[in-house]
Formats: C-alpha cells, sequence, structure tokens
C-alpha cells in the first residue's frame, strides 16, 4: 500500500485545506499565521509525545551505546514522482543514512523552505506523506523548523532531515576495516529511483512502471547486525550510484573491488529506459538499497536475513574486496570481457534526491 | 530488453571468440579501423579486447561528431550567444567541449548566456514557439544519423513560419572522411596507419546504406563489414574482416543486416537532399580540411541558415598545445601516446573533445581501461629512461 493510500485510507485524516490556499510570506513571520501553518499542516501528521513537549528543543533520555547524527538536505523536482514524494524521501533518505553507521535510529528533525505561493494542498501531502513515512518506520519527527522564501527564490519546498541514532556495542562498522577477499553485496535492483525521477521530467516524460525504491532500511539493517555484528561495511548507493559508492571506498587504498555484471539484479525496464536515454544503471541513484562488506564467511547468512525483508528479497552478491589493481573498481562484462567501473563524470541528472 | 540481451549473450561470446582464436593467423597482425566512436564506446564498455587475441589491433576512427568538431566552428557557436544574443539549443554532449581560451558552451551559459539543452530538434522548433521575440538556433552536429532529424526541423520550421529558428549547421559525412584516412599516406607517408579492414558503421548505415562504402573495396582494396553497436555484433564482424583477409577476398560485407540494406533509408536521404547540399570542403578537427565531407542548408533554405542570418566573425581559434587529439583521431596515435592523458586531461578537466564526448577515444581509455593505460605510460617512460641511460 502506497503512503497516499494509507492516508486516504483514514477516516479523520481528510484535509481541511481549500485547493486555493497558498503559502504566504506571513506563514514565515514567526506570527500568528506561522503557529496556524503548524496547527493545521504539521501538527496533526507529525503528532507525538517528543513534538508535543512543546519546546524549542526535543528532549530525548540518554540511550545505551554510542550516537551518530547524520542530516540530509532534499531538493528533488519533481516533488511527487512513482512510488514516493519528496516528504517520504526526506524521511527514508536519512534514517538510511543513520542505519549505515550500523545504528537504530531514535529521532528525526525537519526544516522546511516553502516557497511563497507553494499550494497549501501538496504542503499537507508532503506532511502527511512524512508523518505516515516516520510512524511506519517507528521514529518520532521530534522537532521542525518552517521558513518561507519569495516567489522565486526556492523551488515549491526544500525539507532537510537530520536523524539520530544508537550504535550497539560491538558494532564497528566504516571503510577501515575493508580487507582482500570480503563479500560485496547489494540488497536489489538497481537505478529504480532515478529512472522513476527521470520518467516524470519535463521534456523527457516517458510511459513507464517504474516506481522510486524510496525505503527505510534500517529494520533489515538492524536484523544483519544482529546477525553479523562483525560486519565491515554498509553504505546506501544514492547519488552517482553503485559505482560512486564502491569508488569512494577504494580510491586512494591498498585494495581494489572486484564485480559481476551478470550478478547486478536491474530491471528490464530500467535496462530499457537507460539503454534508450544513454545512461548506465550504474551510475544511477537509488534510495532503498545498501551495499554491504563482509567476511565471505558471513555473506550467505546475511543474504538469508536481507532476503526475508522486503526491501532485501532480491539481495544477492555481486563481488569481492580485492588486493588487486588498488584503487580501482573492476567489472567482469556480461559477455566476459574486464573493464573498470568508474565515477560517473559530467553530468549528474538534476536534483533527484 | 529482448532483442538486445541476445546480443549481449556470454556463452555465444565465447564460442564466436573460441572461433576467432581458431582462424587467426598468429604470424601476422591484423588492424581493424572501427570508424565510429560508438564501436569504441561499446567495444571498451564490454571488453571485447579481451575476448579477440592481442594480435588483433582495433584502431580508433574519427566518427566521433563531438570531437572532430574543430574549435572555430565552437567559438562561432559561442559568439552567435554572446554577440547576437540568440537562444542556443544544442545536444548535451556538446556543452562541455572546449573552446578557445579554455571556455565551453557550459561556462557561457554560467556566465549568463541562453544555452540550452535538448533531447531532439523538436525540442529546439518548442523554444522557438515559446519565445517569438528571442533569435533561435540549433547547433547540428553529426554524421549522416543526425541529419535527418535537423533537416525534419527546418522542413517543420518552414512550413509553421518559425521565422525566428535557424540552424547552425556543422553536419559531416562519412565515406568522405575515410577516403581521407585512406589518402593521407600519400600525402604524409610519416602519418600512415596500416590498416586491414573497417567496421563500417551501425546507425550511420541505417540511413545511407551498405553501397557507398563500396568505393573502399573497389578503388582502396579494403575490406568492409558493417557491424552493429552490440558486443556479438562487434565479434561476429572482427570474425567476418580476418575471414576475408586470411582468404585474400575484399567486400562489403553486412554484418548488421538486421537493420541496413544496400539503398538505405531512401526517405531519409530525399530529405536530405532537399534541404542541405554538399561543401566544397569542411574542416575537420585531426584531418584537416577534407573535400566534400560536409553539408550546408540549400539557399532555397537559406532562411534558415544560421551562417546567413548571423555575421560570424574571422577568428584564429587555437588547440591546446601538446594536446594529441587530431592524431588520435586520425588512429596514428593512442590515448597514451598523449602526455596530458589523465595528467592535465581528464573527463572533469579536459583539454581536448576526444576526452569529452562518451564516443571519444580517450574517454573510453580514461572510463574503461585507465588501471592498464596508465601502467603502459608508466612502462613507457621507464622504456625511455633505460633508453637513456644506455646511450649514455
Amino acid at each position: 500500500m502506497s503512503v497516499m493510500e494509507s492516508i486516504d485510507r483514514e477516516p479523520g485524516r481528510r484535509p481541511t485545506i481549500r485547493p486555493d490556499e497558498r503559502v504566504t510570506m506571513s506563514h514565515g513571520g514567526g506570527g500568528r499565521a506561522t503557529a496556524e501553518l503548524i496547527r493545521r499542516i504539521f501538527a496533526p501528521h507529525f503528532a507525538n509525545p517528543l513534538l508535543e513537549q512543546g519546546h524549542d528543543v526535543a528532549r530525548l533520555e540518554r540511550p545505551e551505546g554510542r550516537i551518530v547524527v547524520s542530516t540530509d538536505g532534499h531538493v528533488i523536482s519533481p516533488l511527487f514522482f512513482p512510488g514516493g514524494d519528496i516528504g517520504s524521501l526526506a524521511v527514508h533518505g536519512t534514517l538510511n543514512d543513520v542505519a549505515m553507521g550500523g545504528a537504530r535510529p531514535i529521532a528525526l528533525t525537519a526544516g522546511f523552505v516553502i516557497e511563497e505561493g507553494f499550494a497549501l494542498a501538496d504542503l499537507e501531502r508532503i506532511a502527511a506523506s512524512m508523518g505516515a513515512a516516520a510512524r511506519r518506520a517507528g521514529v518520532p519527527i521530534a522537532t521542525g523548523d518552517t521558513k518561507v522564501v519569495e516567489r522565486g527564490k526556492g523551488d515549491g519546498v526544500f525539507i532537510t532531515t537530520t536523524g539520530i541514532g544508537v550504535v550497539p556495542d560491538g558494532v564497528e562498522i566504516g571503510p577501515d576495516r575493508l580487507a582482500a577477499g570480503q563479500a560485496v553485496l547489494l540488497s536489489g535492483t538497481l537505478g529504480d529511483h532515478g529512472v522513476a525521477i527521470l520518467s516524470q521530467r519535463q521534456g523527457l516524460e516517458f510511459g513507464t512502471t517504474i516506481r522510486s525504491d524510496s525505503a527505510a532500511l534500517h529494520r533489515m539493517v538492524a536484523d544483519m547486525v544482529a546477525a553479523a555484528p562483525g560486519l565491515a561495511l554498509l553504505r546506501d548507493p544514492t547519488r552517482g550510484g553503485l559505482s560512486a559508492t564502491l569508488n569512494e571506498l577504494v580510491e586512494g587504498t591498498r585494495l581494489g573491488i572486484a564485480i559481476d555484471e551478470a550478478a547486478i539484479p536491474v530491471r528490464g525496464e530500467v535496462a530499457s529506459a537507460c539503454e534508450l536515454l544513454g545512461l548506465d544503471p550504474l551510475h544511477i541513484a537509488n534510495e532503498g538499497k545498501l551495499v554491504c562488506i563482509c567476511d565471505a564467511r558471513d555473506a550467505e547468512p546475511l543474504l538469508a536475513v536481507m532476503r526475508r525483508h522486503p526491501e532485501g528479497r532480491e539481495a544477492v552478491r555481486i563481488g569481492s574486496v580485492t588486493a588487486e589493481q588498488p584503487g580501482f573498481v573492476r567489472m567482469t562484462t556480461a559477455i566476459g570481457g574486464t573493464r573498470i567501473v568508474d565515477w560517473l563524470s559530467g553530468e549528474q541528472l538534476p536534483r533527484i534526491c | 530488453m529482448k532483442y538486445v540481451e541476445e546480443f549481449r549473450d556470454r556463452a555465444l561470446a565465447e564460442r564466436l571468440a573460441a572461433t576467432i582464436r581458431a582462424e587467426v593467423d598468429p604470424a601476422r597482425d591484423y588492424n581493424f579501423m572501427e570508424f565510429c566512436g560508438g564501436h569504441t564506446h561499446a567495444i571498451f564498455r564490454y571488453g571485447v579486447q579481451d575476448l579477440v587475441p592481442a594480435n588483433v589491433h582495433f584502431v580508433h576512427g574519427p566518427g566521433c561528431p563531438v570531437c572532430i568538431l574543430p574549435i572555430r566552428r565552437l567559438d562561432d557557436a559561442i559568439e552567435l550567444v554572446e554577440r547576437h544574443g540568440v537562444i542556443l539549443c544544442s545536444y548535451g554532449d556538446m556543452l562541455r567541449v572546449p573552446a578557445s581560451k579554455r571556455r565551453s558552451l557550459m561556462s557561457v551559459k554560467a556566465e549568463g548566456g541562453d544555452v540550452r539543452m535538448v533531447y531532439s530538434t523538436l525540442d529546439a522548433l518548442d523554444v522557438a514557439r515559446k519565445n517569438p521575440d528571442r533569435e533561435v538556433v540549433f547547433l547540428g552536429i553529426g554524421f549522416e544519423t543526425t541529419t535527418p532529424p535537423t533537416a525534419l526541423a527546418i522542413r517543420q520550421a518552414e512550413i509553421e513560419g518559425l521565422t525566428n529558428f535557424s540552424v547552425f549547421c556543422n553536419h559531416v559525412l562519412t565515406p568522405a572522411a575515410i577516403r581521407h584516412i585512406l589518402d593521407a599516406p600519400e600525402i604524409d607517408p610519416a602519418q600512415a596507419v596500416r590498416l586491414d579492414g573497417f567496421l563500417g558503421p551501425s546507425h550511420v548505415s541505417a540511413v545511407i546504406g551498405s553501397e557507398p562504402y563500396e568505393f573502399l573495396s573497389e578503388s582502396y582494396a579494403k575490406p568492409v563489414v558493417i557491424a552493429g553497436f552490440e558486443p556479438l555484433d562487434v565479434l561476429h564482424s572482427v570474425l567476418m574482416l580476418i575471414r576475408q583477409v586470411n582468404e585474400g577476398r575484399v567486400a562489403v560485407e553486412n554484418q548488421y543486416a538486421r537493420v541496413v540494406t544496400r539503398e538505405g533509408n531512401t526517405r531519409a536521404q530525399a530529405l536530405v537532399a532537399e534541404i542541405f547540399e554538399r561543401r566544397a570542403a569542411f574542416e575537420w578537427r585531426g584531418l584537416g580540411s577534407v573535400p566534400d565531407s560536409a553539408l550546408s542548408i540549400r539557399e532555397s533554405y537559406g532562411a534558415f541558415d544560421a551562417e546567413r542570418r548571423f555575421a560570424l566573425s574571422a577568428k584564429t581559434s587555437r588547440e591546446v598545445k601538446s594536446c594529441e587529439c587530431p592524431a588520435i583521431l586520425r588512429g596514428v596515435k593512442k590515448p597514451k601516446d598523449c602526455k596530458l592523458f589523465g595528467t592535465v586531461c581528464t573527463p572533469d578537466n579536459p583539454m581536448g573533445s576526444c576526452m569529452v564526448s562518451s564516443e571519444g577515444a580517450c574517454a573510453a581509455y580514461w572510463t574503461y581501461r585507465r588501471a592498464e593505460t596508465l601502467a603502459e605510460m608508466a612502462a613507457d617512460r621507464a622504456c625511455v629512461a633505460a633508453g637513456l641511460e644506455d646511450a649514455a
């Protein structure tokens, strides 16, 4: 069930916003209009005990373990796309960044920059989707901020979210843990998010059933960390795709990574769109996938854990960390040749997350 | 992806590779030029070199429209934007190509010039319709493949009476360039590349057919195999070329028969002939002035010709010194022979066009085979150093 469907099905969540209502500069003035905006749009959807403390700060109980913090600005265009919108993306994106530290997310914050004239109904739709994503993830939006900029100085709405999480003792995840012989796992198909966004772009609209893979991965990560506390590294291959993620890990180090093109799952529709547009699925952004690097003997047990989650159903091993050709990511191609997998150079598709 | 993945089948690739290994004569070398940058890209993208024996060499040809456009023409395009205030519509791969003084259409855009990336000529027409008070120029580049869409746009602009639309035409012709490469050794023997055959273009041939290559076998005794762009197409075509060479045959063969006919697309050809005519000569980066190698807009459609519409000043445009793009485009040098490769010239900071276009040879070596290429360059340097020591 999609976010919007879940909202539509909840009675008492019927929007009370008129279609002609717009965000004005006074909504950002800090006065009564701002309070009204929060009361009407954000409070009903974000409702949780931390927010209801009613302070300028959210007070969290001190958790066991080490704390991680991550922040991410979301400026995607279009704001609504197949499989999600900027609201759910802003929640999932930051939850995933926290989870890639091996952490359990405990709270989120949200800062909004809204353009004057933005339809209030659209803002409500975004807030509802954010609230639903946070509730599904079981992580409260603990505090937030709203600013309004003059018409022409923003692009609808930008959302910055920060996530706080707790890393269990014994979990030491980081690039310094990489070693030759480790396995490289991928949680599922590549390119779904980027191609879904691209399919909505003006001048490029093409009919497709591809939906963004935007999803929160922290529950799958929690099970992975429990199954193999010694796993070396987790990364979500977002902007720049898998190629950027793997290159970041080995560039300038004494290690390389070898992957097998035939093992990498790509949906047929995504592959076709890439073919037509001259794109490489390895360069395209994902918003609900992770790369895991672990001891080779942990690979199969971890894949089994991942496959039990909907976000990891198509998890596979795609390669290994090597000592050969340090600094490079190498791939055995579909026909059995070899090549480097390089960073994307030049234009990234603008504003995909 | 049906009808594409079949042409990337690993088992079939291995069978073709085994046949090639069995049939090559180990006592000789085979130098085949893939004219087209699309083939260069496919060869590197799939690592086709790894499947053929070491004595089968791919010589990369000048079939990259972005690469062969001389800097002067790009400077002219910039002048259209800056002096004449036009909206310049261009395919994306032209935007980062270095012009004179380290400028590019991208930097012109950043400085406030109205340069827009379009995916098709029809998008450019749309820009013209939406901006009736502005002059809109489409930067037309490419071989015979991209010429029909440009012709179509000009005809459509005439039908609609879009008087603010014109084309800065840089369309070039494949057969003339191949002839020029083969004539080059006579002009300057030092520039000779020994070629045993050609992999003929895929998409270009879909438009012009296989007939225009027949002079290669008739007058130059060079085998040609028109090849599809998929890796199995390339392997199969290499096998067909090896067989021609081994059997001493010389013919134009068509591996890409699922798309290419001898006549080609006659409707597209007629449209192109209606709108364009041959230029007496055109300057190519790397090849110099090549007779009968490009198109200009006929006088009857002169209203849509940016070169007639706007006065362009005389320029002295200069290539970056020590950039080996010209020699690389002729197949005389490889990217590793360029001092700039991988040091000051990378796709993020390109000095020459061959590093910018995804079809350029330097970009292919950098993107797909950088590790090997840099290692070879280091070995070459070590060799030179050892040679110097010996001499001393």
